[in-house]
């Protein structure tokens, strides 16, 4: 039923001439207040939250964007949707360089779900009055259309017609993310960016949101990116995997592959340190010890090195870049002893 | 450690620490908390028992909602002002906790009962140096000097692992991580050697590397010093890691209970298979996750018979009338389902088609 009104884009080409969304050596920095505090402290007074990111999607597929909490992944997230301004780099979209002022036509193509569904939706507008409002600045579909569109909308996400004249405090957590879904799915996007959409609710209903985001995959060829920093949520929904630490992707490979053979020292902590249901816990060291470096004080060199357990006087000096597996080219890796004898885990 | 009121200490041999003493630390019983609220008395709580062995770690498990922080706050007698105790007992080593008025209570919190919360910025004093509220519990309970007090502080800041305690001693807690600050509760928690900490989610507000490092610096604390744990949390792998046994809390009641391994792998109660089929697990990529229909109950008018039944693919005519209370089941475990083994179908029907 929603095939008409919602048309799939067009079948992935068999071989990808160009990926749909790009980012180049994307930087995202926030001044910080106080001058002189700044400088007592010896500390940078700009805040690089994303720095020097190149990113690509692939249209229809799904990536996933894990770290931990201010490595950058929301900022990344937010300004490629628009959201804050670029300090350096470009965002190009369907072959084009994004400006720094979107067109409405431009906004519309790339929309987010956000994390909390309790702050995210107006309290003061009924779900109808919601979907109407966007359906009628977009231009989305003939003004006879909206009340509709709007009911098929709701369809999609699983909700009855009878949410339409309710108001986002009538729903459960679960049910309003839902609706924030389908306000998403309103302006027919080609890109999806989801920032953490089930952490904020029950355990027993994170499985039918993540659910409905696959069927929605699989249902309109929606390209997606996931912010998670769950990864059991990221292997179950995903099929390639960024790893965001300090600003900076440091590791992107297929999921399994990911999972099977990471590369990078911080993401072997990383999946070691996901509590299991299979395993009982021990009281050995942890996976990582100590916390991730403030953003305003990044280490010299390799920003993981200060929690690295292979860290070497090189990694203080070289900034290990980005690099591609010369045996697997869909795998890369920011390490300087990544996809050698030297960065393997040690036996035992 | 067994779920059910009154039954001894069952089936301890699957737990990883042995257990020190015999008898129960901590026993719970019948416990029922209710809450006023404008649309009517909220039964948060609604008939609760469990024990907890010395050394132990028992894990509640529940969603939000069922029930699980209230009781460990009825435990400590720290309730929200509406709320109150209507009626059960909180024993702690043979004598119960309920009737106690607060400057009785004083005397237990801290020296006997202690407990970390899930956000630790709110929870410190946030103008008072972190040396000093570690100090403050030894000062004011074991009877020890100042200066005893500073030294004690220094000790557990060292032994829950902060760098450089000296200079750290007179930071406050702003300046510390969100990681740093949980490791100053627990340092708090521990300073007056008590014999039971209530733990209320306290990795949730964490990132993972830092959750992993405080579970396991609670797991080594839990069996060096022999404390028991009550962990109250909605994430069943930080329970696999954690404790020993768990109870599973829906709806303000109990509604299975025993080791974790056993709970966990083999369900006897279909909201705990639930839970499990509807959780992403890292190990087991599954083709679709299954969730739990509808939601859960109104405290205010729960359903009759078992709460769980509007939910319940198992559920049957009896299941309709009959409230289930917790039975006994082998192995030290209960179940309050009337059709328990249905789960056990469910499992190798499972099993099978793998």
């Amino acid at each position: 039923m929603t095939a008409a009104a919602l048309p799939a884009p067009a079948a992935p080409p068999a071989r990808e001439p160009e990926p749909l969304l790009s980012a180049t050596d994307l930087t995202v920095t926030f001044g910080l207040g106080s001058s002189i505090a700044a400088r007592l402290r010896h500390e940078a007074r700009v805040l690089r939250a994303v720095d020097g990111v190149d990113l690509e999607i692939r249209r229809g597929e799904a990536l996933a964007l894990v770290g931990e909490s201010g490595s950058g992944k929301s900022t990344l997230a937010r300004a490629l949707t628009g959201l804050v301004p670029l300090a350096k780099g470009e965002i190009r979209f369907d072959g084009r360089v994004l400006p720094a002022r979107r067109k409405h036509s431009d906004q519309r193509r790339i929309q987010m779900v956000f994390q909390d569904p309790y702050s995210s939706l107006n309290p003061r507008l009924t779900v109808g009055s919601m979907l109407a409002e966007l359906l009628r600045v977009h231009h989305v579909v003939p003004r006879s259309e909206v009340g509709s569109f709007s009911r098929e909308l709701l369809g999609l996400v699983g909700l009855g017609e009878d949410a339409l004249p309710a108001y986002p405090r009538q729903f459960s957590g679960g049910q309003r993310q839902r609706v924030a879904i389908a306000r998403a799915l309103a302006l027919r996007p080609d890109i999806l960016l989801a920032d953490e959409p089930v952490s904020a609710l029950d355990v027993s209903v994170q499985a039918t949101i993540l659910n409905l985001l696959r069927d929605l995959r699989a249902e309109l060829g929606l390209t997606l990116m996931l912010i998670s920093h769950n990864l059991a949520v990221v292997r179950h929904l995903c099929d390639r995997v960024a790893v965001m630490y300090l600003g900076r992707i440091i590791e992107v490979a297929p999921t399994e592959t990911l999972f099977s053979n990471p590369q990078h020292p911080y993401t072997r902590g990383l999946l070691a340190a996901i509590p299991k249901l299979s395993t009982a816990g021990d009281e050995g060291a942890p996976a990582i010890a100590g916390d991730p470096p403030s953003p305003l004080r990044i280490p010299a060199g390799c920003r993981f090195r200060t929690r690295c357990p292979i860290a070497e006087a090189r990694c203080e000096q070289e900034d290990p870049a980005l690099r591609i597996s010369a045996d697997d080219s869909s795998h890369s890796a920011a390490c300087h002893f990544a996809f050698s004898a030297a960065g393997a885990p040690a036996a035992g | 450690m067994t779920g059910a009121a009154g039954t001894g200490a069952v089936g301890t041999a699957s737990a990883g620490i042995p257990p020190a003493g015999t008898g129960p630390m901590l026993e719970v019983r019948d416990l029922h908390v209710q809450i006023a609220s404008r649309r009517g008395l909220v039964r948060a709580v609604d008939g609760v028992s469990f024990e907890v062995v010395k050394g132990d770690a028992l894990g509640i498990v529940g969603e939000s909602g069922s029930g699980k922080s209230m009781t460990l706050r009825a435990i400590l007698g720290v309730l929200p002002p509406e709320a109150r105790i209507t009626s059960g007992q909180v024993i702690l080593d043979g004598q119960d906790l309920v009737p106690l008025r607060q400057s009785d209570l004083n005397r237990i919190r801290g020296p006997r009962i202690s407990m970390i919360f899930q956000e630790p910025m709110s929870a410190l004093n946030p103008v008072m140096r972190v040396g000093s509220q570690i100090a403050e519990g030894p000062l004011i309970h074991l009877g020890i000097g100042r200066a005893k007090a500073a030294e004690r502080a220094l000790e557990l800041m060292r032994r829950v692992g902060i760098p450089d305690p000296e200079r750290r001693y007179r930071a406050y807690p702003h300046e510390f991580s969100g990681g740093m600050r949980q490791r100053v509760m627990i340092a708090i928690a521990l300073a007056c050697e008590p014999e039971i900490i209530l733990c209320d989610e306290p990795t949730t507000a964490l990132d993972v590397t830092i959750q992993d490092q405080i579970l396991r610096l609670l797991a080594t604390l839990c069996r060096e010093t022999g404390v028991s744990l009550v962990f109250v949390t909605h994430d069943l792998p930080v329970v696999a890691q954690v404790c020993q046994q768990v109870a599973v809390m829906y709806g303000g009641r109990l509604v299975e209970s025993g080791p974790v391994r056993e709970v966990l792998h083999d369900p006897r109660h279909p909201y705990t298979l639930g839970l499990v089929r509807s959780a992403p697990d890292f190990d087991n990529v599954r083709e679709s996750l299954v969730p739990i229909p509808g939601s859960p109950p109104s405290l205010i008018s729960p359903p009759e018979g078992c709460r769980f039944h509007p939910r319940c693919k198992f559920a049957e005519e009896d299941c309709l009338v009959t409230e289930p209370p917790l039975r006994l089941l082998p192995g030290g475990r209960a179940t309050a389902c009337l059709h328990h083994e249905r789960c056990i179908e469910a499992i190798e029907a499972e099993r099978a088609a793998q």
